[in-house]
């Protein structure tokens, strides 16, 4: 089986502090990756680091074979992404919202109509493709975004909390929609959750990092047996301890998220 | 390609949607017109300059042009606090396309913003004495348009939030309107005044548009081109590099 991310080495400094402290990693392709962590412990910057939005201080990263600093649009036509914070267009319909995805990443036009059906069918959402996304619920834009990260089909989707603030049913459709994806598109899943009982069922191999660093690794039971314990969350709670953490200003987005828009 | 197009069309499609913005943002050109050109109007006579009407509209136009501008470059932060400015900065297509089809989706909103003033003018007695320079005119409004929604990107760019917003109105957008032969003649000026607004780009827009609006001209219509647009060739440029830079 072969990577379609390799990650050696890497750091992210601001300043005096180390975001991600020297980490290593790969994922096979056509798998489903988790990347956990206490809030603060360096997930989401690795994120941005992967996705070309923040250069690395150091090490090396290799997505779908590409260096996101040096060959970014390669690397950005490798992977879709669902933020931690949303990131659609409120302002426009979420059938423009696709389209102009679609645009942005070359689809041509007669395929990106027959794409948008398709994936708005998918997520239920056909009916209400001519709404505009600012009167949509929580579950229906997150929804859209999953819808649009399959836009371009690529071969990675970065989801980062892609269920958090959701129920159970929408987080249970949102789960069918990945893994048919994963199993009939062969997409890779790389995914950060707070929700460690959903990492346990869909990963194939888990990371858990902590203050920037990867301190284990492997398949949810080998996590477990590593760790004398049951299930992943006592065995995440072995590994990262009790303590709650502090959250840094680089999730204040999140933050606003949660506070409602404008 | 496409990418610079469907950044446009964002931007065009969004203002055609709200309306309430298209007729917000009339109303302060339009308070100017009716407060400076009725209230000085008399006082510009008997001082020997003319009609001071047929003076202050080009300059009026060249005010909404350069705050609808400005202000849709300054959009660019809203997108970062609400997360769309990501879903372009991952898509695989160079930064300098992102940063050029918004530089033109709201250059093209300002100059719309600006053909609305010029024909309210109209009802407040300003009168257009040569067509044939109505293409000129609008080719000087297009590069107004361009060069501030430029610098409206170029600042958004470096900014994480709205906090330094108040800052760029009061030091930046009101004085480059105030200092640039807008709402008063050129000619005998105090020499510190007469180089700052020398130095400031929108005073040859102000006079390209005035020029061909019947107006009179004070460096001509070539001299005021060419400053122009070297200066939409930097800052566009400048915004371009800006952008390539952002991190999140």
């Amino acid at each position: 089986m072969d990577n379609i991310i390799e990650v050696k080495n890497l750091v992210k400094k601001y300043g005096d502090f180390t975001a991600v402290d020297g980490i290593d990693f790969s994922v096979e392709r056509g798998t489903v990756f988790s990347f956990l962590g206490p809030n603060g412990a360096g997930k989401t910057t690795t994120i941005k680091m992967l996705t070309t939005l923040l250069d690395p201080t150091f090490g090396e990263i290799l997505i779908n074979g590409f260096n996101p600093v040096k060959d970014e649009d390669k690397a950005r036509k490798s992977f879709g992404i669902v933020f931690q914070d949303q990131s659609l267009d409120e302002d426009l319909t979420a059938y423009e919202n696709l389209d102009m995805h679609g645009m942005l990443y070359g689809i041509k036009k007669s395929e990106r109509i027959k794409r948008i059906k398709n994936l708005l069918n998918f997520v239920e959402l056909w009916e209400r493709k001519d709404e505009l996304v600012k009167n949509f619920s929580g579950g229906m834009k997150r929804r859209l975004e999953i819808a649009r990260g399959f836009m371009h089909h690529p071969k990675i989707l970065f989801l980062d909390e892609p269920t958090t603030g959701l129920d159970p049913q929408t987080r249970n459709h949102i789960w069918n929609y990945l893994k048919k994806m994963n199993k009939e598109e062969g997409t890779t899943i790389f995914l950060t959750t707070h929700y460690l009982e959903e990492a346990e069922k869909v990963s194939n191999k888990i990371a858990i990092i902590d203050h920037g660093k990867i301190i284990a690794q492997g398949k949810p039971e080998e996590l477990e047996k590593q760790t004398n314990t049951n299930s992943l969350e006592e065995a995440f709670l072995a590994l990262t301890g009790e303590k709650i953490r502090e959250e840094k200003a680089d999730n204040l987005a999140g933050m606003r998220r949660h506070h409602g828009h404008r | 390609m496409i990418a610079i197009y469907t950044l446009w069309l964002r931007e065009v499609k969004k203002y055609f949607r709200s309306k309430s913005r298209m007729i917000g943002s009339l109303g302060q050109p339009l308070l100017f017109l009716v407060a400076f050109g009725f209230g000085l109007s008399s006082v510009f006579q008997k001082a020997g300059e003319g009609n001071y009407i047929q003076f202050l509209v080009p300059g009026i136009i060249s005010m909404s042009i350069l705050f609808t501008a400005i202000f849709s470059g300054i959009d660019v932060i809203w997108d970062r606090q609400f997360g769309f400015l990501k879903e372009t900065l991952v898509a695989p297509v160079p930064r300098w396309q992102i940063m050029l089809g918004r530089t033109l989706g709201g250059a093209t909103v300002a100059v719309i913003q600006g053909m609305l003033v010029f024909l309210l003018s109209f009802f407040a007695g300003f009168r257009l004495t040569n067509f044939s320079l109505l293409l000129p005119a609008a080719i000087f409004m297009f590069l107004v348009a361009l060069l501030f929604a430029a610098v409206g990107l170029s600042i958004a760019s470096l900014l994480k939030d709205m906090q330094g917003f108040q800052m760029i109105m009061n030091f930046m957008v009101m004085p480059i309107f105030f200092l640039s032969g807008a709402l008063f003649p050129m000619n005998d000026l105090p020499k510190i005044l007469e180089v700052i607004v020398k130095f400031n780009p929108l005073t040859y827009g102000v006079d390209g548009i005035r020029g061909c609006l019947g107006g009179t001209i004070t460096f001509g219509l070539m001299p005021d081109f060419a400053i122009l647009f070297i200066s939409v060739v930097f800052l566009i440029s400048l915004g371009g590099y800006l952008f390539s830079k952002i991190q999140i």
